[in-house]
């Protein structure tokens, strides 16, 4: 700790912070535009200047820039010295003289960063009466709107883009007062990050494309903390609403988990709440017309399941609450996972290994700060994005570990840090069968077949310690590189150990969790880190329940006739010749769902669930932490969380334990009551009827407007504000004004401080946890019981006429829901199937010429994409693209060379 | 005694002052430009909606009376989609008007907007447009602000550069 005396008052500040950041922790209002709290200081704008004197005899004192100097101890500023004031209003009037006057038809206007510097410096009126500067704009793809006239040349656009997140496709380009931020040419942004642009700039030049759409100033959003649904990291979101549709989905800060940021998929993935496809009404198909009442339709699924034997298949999309009720309802026995088989075992495989394995698994945040990695067959880019931009930053550690401390630079000296890191990296391995965008950043990758990287893993595992099984007859090259990685993670501080469930390879899970354990027993901090396939996967293996299988073969076995599916497209789980087979020999099926897919169209009684911006729930990441989201508006029509339909299904069934189930808080207490590793779930929020000063939680802002107008042309006569039974946030601007819980903190915003930079407001300490600590309740820490796995596979054999399919991931185009947003179609691959080149010139294709083959009876036809780093005798599919039928991989598929289709049963793709 | 008798005498002489009641309606009143009465949405003097749905009235208005969308053309030019203000709410402070940027909403001197129901009393865009400037004249928003919309790109708006080359080095 340094005292440092500001305007003469001394404080207690963090040393070896910069000046800016210890300032905005003391809750100065000091304003900045280049320093942002993640990528630190460069001191380019001159916008955070303030006195620093030399002694107290000194009354003259100097200008500096607070980013760029360091706390000393005794250290004496002055920010209120009419020197620095003026400093501070003229470089904001410089940087406002060719900004244009946009603010009325701008979308940043009202969480702009510019606008509330301008107001905190007092630039209240323009001085400047010349011409103006102007730009001609870029296309920048679906997601970001480009106008450059608003420019203000303060370089964090590049700065991010560039250096933070390794995009190449934006840059600054001309010279001198002509500086234009964008790409070489028109063309859509490349970076699966550049949504993050929107919060990045201080001000419109990049906006968010789709909240253009149906734009809505923020202060006219009502929000709530939500939890991304759209992979399996639950990065933090706040999602915002108005006039009954979602507007946006912003970040919304969590020191442990995203920070500052945000992926694509997750940003714009929001929209298939607005799309056309969503299921609003309960339909009941055995009559006439099929759209219903709410109780006719729960009366008639009530009276189905009471007189069949019901089945339930839960969803690793829904939330805990949701396949918890389905669970209570059908009973234990007759509870199943809606996942592939494969995705069930790996899930349960990686619970395991996380649960009584011997690493711990770190946050985010904490895999930033990891001197050596090794991936394990994840394609993190594709999988689970925000992992690879930590991943990214990880690399980085290393080299400033040693040489940026020894040089005696400050890590915050972020130009400083840059030039003399320069491209040192620190050791990243990557083991995968294709290239990853994390490639170029690693020291070294290996391509071969997922049981070919368990045997480096295994093989790095012994290397390490010898406790862990060696494996036969493997090559001397890849001994030499299990070596040179086993020496990286042991010289290192925190090593971490990647790998998850998308390969489909257990093996590869097993080598991992070895490794892991082999580092520990070494004594060394090691994490470890499992992708697993969707938002609450972990959840429903924590929850328990039968493979999708056996509900198969409950039904084709006559032991099951009725079946309850939630939130589950079955055609995305088992081929679509399974599950026709399935649902035809049920006598009765009950769908709950946001949006129409294949499964609902099939569904006897369909009841309309809310997607998560209308429903209440928590789920369970791949670090094991629960984390709540919250309803954002209410819902006029019939719409209601999935457990909240189940729940009444129950009572009106009179089942003796639903009955007493009223509200969300119910619900959760049963579940914290049955399940002992599950209890942590009550505090992942304040119940209820928490209030602060006996207020509720406003989701609107104070400046919230049209109340009396929005609805006045229905009806004239304002209806009484919607309550919610199921948290403590109020649906209006009625409520606690102040700084809420952590966990509920439905926008940032602070007095002077409009845009998301509100956020250092609401932080311990900048960049740090938020005051109360971060969201989220982690329910697992691994017990050490795990002993070594065995299990080295042998190496990988092609087969004559058949290829291994490795299932391939993408950003956009893998996710079930983010795909029905319109924005994200735009971005999805077209269908392929990438073989080796070697294999490929043998077979007589060329790239685009069609690959005819076919898994487990489904036949496919895709043209063809050469690599030379798939493995021969391999393929790679996408996995859940739209277009290609769903088929189990990895698995054999066997090569149609001539297929004869006209004889053939008819699939589109 | 006496105070009582000279103000009965003062009050016997207005019977002989000048008439200030109007016998309204047959008589209208004359009220200044600037008196705060019905609100109208004006447009700009080419005749496209001044109105470019930045909110800021909505915002402003205390009773929260104002709610409208935003929305653009296929040129980029913003307009509100729907514009509603429910005048059985509205206090006629003109703070919107102050509010604007674009002198599009303004409050008139009209006053005659009784109505037996009240839900009448909630205009629409169609009921707020009207044809000319209103109030102020010659003002046109998009003349000033940067944005390129139909009509006019960038670099053609009131003092303003043409766009920059960013292949030149000249300074």
């Amino acid at each position: 700790m340094a005292t440092i005396y500001i305007d003469n008052k001394p404080y207690e500040v963090k040393a070896g912070k910069n000046l800016l950041e210890a300032c905005l922790n003391l809750g100065k209002d000091l304003p900045y535009f280049c320093w942002h709290p993640a990528m630190g200081s460069v001191g380019a704008c001159r916008q955070c200047a303030v006195k620093v004197y030399k002694d107290e005899n000194d009354t003259k004192g100097k200008l500096f820039m607070s980013c760029m100097e360091q706390v000393r101890d005794g250290m004496r500023v002055s920010i209120e010295d009419l020197e620095a004031k003026e400093f501070r209003a003229h470089i904001i009037g410089w940087l406002m003289t060719n900004h244009p006057h946009d603010c009325a038809v701008c979308d940043e206007g009202g969480s702009c960063h510019l606008q509330d510097m301008t107001v905190i410096t007092g630039h209240n009126y323009r001085q400047y009466s010349f011409q103006k500067r102007t730009y001609r704009n870029q296309y920048l793809g679906p997601f970001l709107n480009h106008e450059m006239n608003r420019c203000i040349q303060c370089y964090r656009c590049v700065r991010y883009y560039k250096d933070y997140a390794g995009g190449k496709d934006l840059d600054v380009f001309a010279a001198h007062n002509h500086l234009y931020f964008g790409r070489a040419e028109d063309g859509v942004l490349e970076s699966e990050f550049s949504g993050n642009l929107a919060e990045v700039c201080p001000t419109g030049v990049f906006t968010d494309k789709t909240l253009k759409q149906h734009y809505t100033r923020k202060w006219d959003l009502t929000s709530a903390p939500s939890v991304c649904h759209h992979c399996s990291l639950g990065c933090n979101t706040i999602a915002g609403e108005r006039y009954g549709t979602l507007r946006n989905i912003t970040n919304r800060y969590n020191g442990e988990v995203n920070g500052y940021f945000l992926c694509d998929r997750g940003r714009f993935g929001y929209e298939f709440v607005n799309s056309a496809g969503r299921v609003r009404k309960p339909l009941v198909r055995s009559q006439l017309p099929e759209a219903t009442d709410k109780y006719t339709a729960l009366k008639t699924a009530a009276s189905v399941i009471k007189v069949g034997r019901t089945i339930g298949i839960g969803s690793p999309r829904a939330s805990l609450e949701s396949n918890f009720v389905l669970k209570k309802l059908v009973g234990e026995d007759n509870f199943h996972h809606g996942v592939s088989d494969v995705d069930h075992d790996l899930v349960e495989m990686a619970l395991h290994i996380l649960r009584e394995g011997s690493a711990r698994t770190p946050t985010l945040q904490e895999v930033e700060k990891a001197d050596a990695v090794f991936i394990l067959g994840e394609d993190l880019t594709n999988t689970a994005p925000m992992l690879a931009l930590a991943v990214r930053q990880s690399v980085r550690q290393q080299p400033m570990l040693e040489t940026v401390s020894k040089a005696n630079i400050p890590l915050w000296q972020d130009a400083a840090v840059r030039g003399l890191v320069q491209t040192d990296k620190g050791p990243l391995f990557i083991a995968h069968y294709i290239p990853t965008n994390l490639d170029e950043l690693a020291t070294h990758t290996f391509f071969d077949s997922p049981d070919a990287i368990a045997r480096l893993g295994f093989a790095v595992a012994n290397l390490i310690d010898a406790g862990s099984p060696e494996v036969r007859g493997i090559s001397e090259e890849e001994q030499a590189l299990a070596q040179q990685i086993a020496d990286a993670l042991m010289k290192a501080n925190n090593p971490l150990i990647i790998s998850g469930t998308s390969s489909g390879n257990e093996r590869v899970l097993k080598a991992a969790a070895n490794i892991a354990h082999a580092l520990v027993a070494k004594e060394k901090a090691a994490g470890i880190s499992l992708v697993v396939p969707e938002c609450n996967s972990l959840g429903l293996a924590m929850l328990g329940g039968h493979k999708l299988e056996s509900a198969f073969e409950a039904v084709l076995n006559g032991y099951a006739d009725t079946v309850i599916i939630l939130e589950n497209d079955l055609y995305r789980r088992a081929s679509a010749a399974t599950v026709d087979q399935f649902l035809e020999g049920c006598k009765q099926v009950i769908v709950l769902d946001s949006l129409h897919n294949p499964t609902t169209e099939k569904a006897g009684i369909l009841l309309p669930a809310a997607p998560f911006s209308e429903a209440d729930g928590t789920l369970i990441n791949n670090e094991g932490r629960a984390q709540r989201f919250f309803q954002v508006h209410p819902v006029q029509q019939e719409i209601q969380e999935s457990w909240h339909w189940l729940a009444e299904m129950g009572t009106i069934m009179a089942d003796q334990e639903i009955s007493d189930w009223h509200d969300y808080d119910d619900v959760v207490k049963a579940i914290s009551k049955e399940y002992t590793a599950l209890e942590g779930i009550r505090k992942t929020a304040p119940p209820s009827d928490f209030r602060i000063a006996g207020q509720r939680i406003a989701r609107a802002p104070h400046r919230f407007s049209g109340r009396t107008a929005m609805n006045a042309g229905l009806n004239v006569s304002e209806p009484k504000p919607a309550e919610d039974p199921d948290s403590p946030l109020s649906y209006t601007m009625e409520g606690y004004r102040g700084q809420p819980p952590s966990s509920v903190i439905p926008f940032f915003w602070s007095p002077g401080w409009n845009s998301n930079q509100a956020s250092n407001k609401y932080q311990e300490e900048i960049g740090g946890h938020l005051k109360g600590g971060d969201p989220g309740v982690r329910l697992i820490a691994p017990d050490g019981t795990l002993p070594f796995s065995e299990a080295v596979p042998q190496k990988f054999i092609p087969l004559e006429g058949h290829l291994y399919m490795l299932p391939l991931h993408h950003t956009f185009g893998s996710e079930e829901l983010s795909n029905q947003s319109a924005s994200i179609m735009e971005r999805i691959p077209e269908p392929y199937v990438k073989i080796n080149a070697a294999d490929a010139i043998r077979m007589k294709l060329d790239e685009g010429q069609h690959l005819s083959f076919s898994i487990e009876g489904q036949i496919y036809q895709l043209p063809v994409k050469l690599s030379q780093t798939i493995p021969s005798g391999t393929a790679g599919m996408p996995n859940g693209l739209p277009g290609v039928p769903f088929a189990e991989l990895p698995a054999w598929a066997i090569l149609n060379r001539d297929i004869k289709w006209k004889q053939q049963p008819q699939t589109t793709f | 005694m006496f105070s009582l008798l000279r103000s009965m005498w003062l009050t016997f002489l207005h019977a002989f002052h000048k008439r200030e009641t109007i016998l309204y309606p047959e008589q209208k009143p004359i009220l200044p430009t600037r008196w705060r009465g019905r609100i109208v949405l004006s447009r700009d003097p080419d005749g496209g909606e001044r109105c470019v749905a930045c909110n800021l009235c909505a915002a402003a208005c205390p009773v929260d009376c104002i709610s409208l969308q935003a929305t653009e053309d296929p040129t980029g030019r913003r307009y509100p989609e729907f514009f509603r203000i429910n005048f059985s709410r509205c206090i006629f402070c003109g703070y919107c008007e102050d509010a604007c940027p674009t002198y599009a909403i303004q409050l008139i001197p009209d006053f005659e907007m009784g109505e037996y129901n009240r839900q009448n009393l909630v205009y629409e865009k169609k009921d707020l447009l009207i044809d000319g400037q209103g109030k102020y004249h010659g003002y046109n928003y998009y003349k000033v602000a940067g944005m390129a919309i139909g009509g006019k790109d960038k670099g053609e708006a009131e003092n303003e550069m043409p766009p920059v080359d960013t292949k030149s080095l000249l300074p």
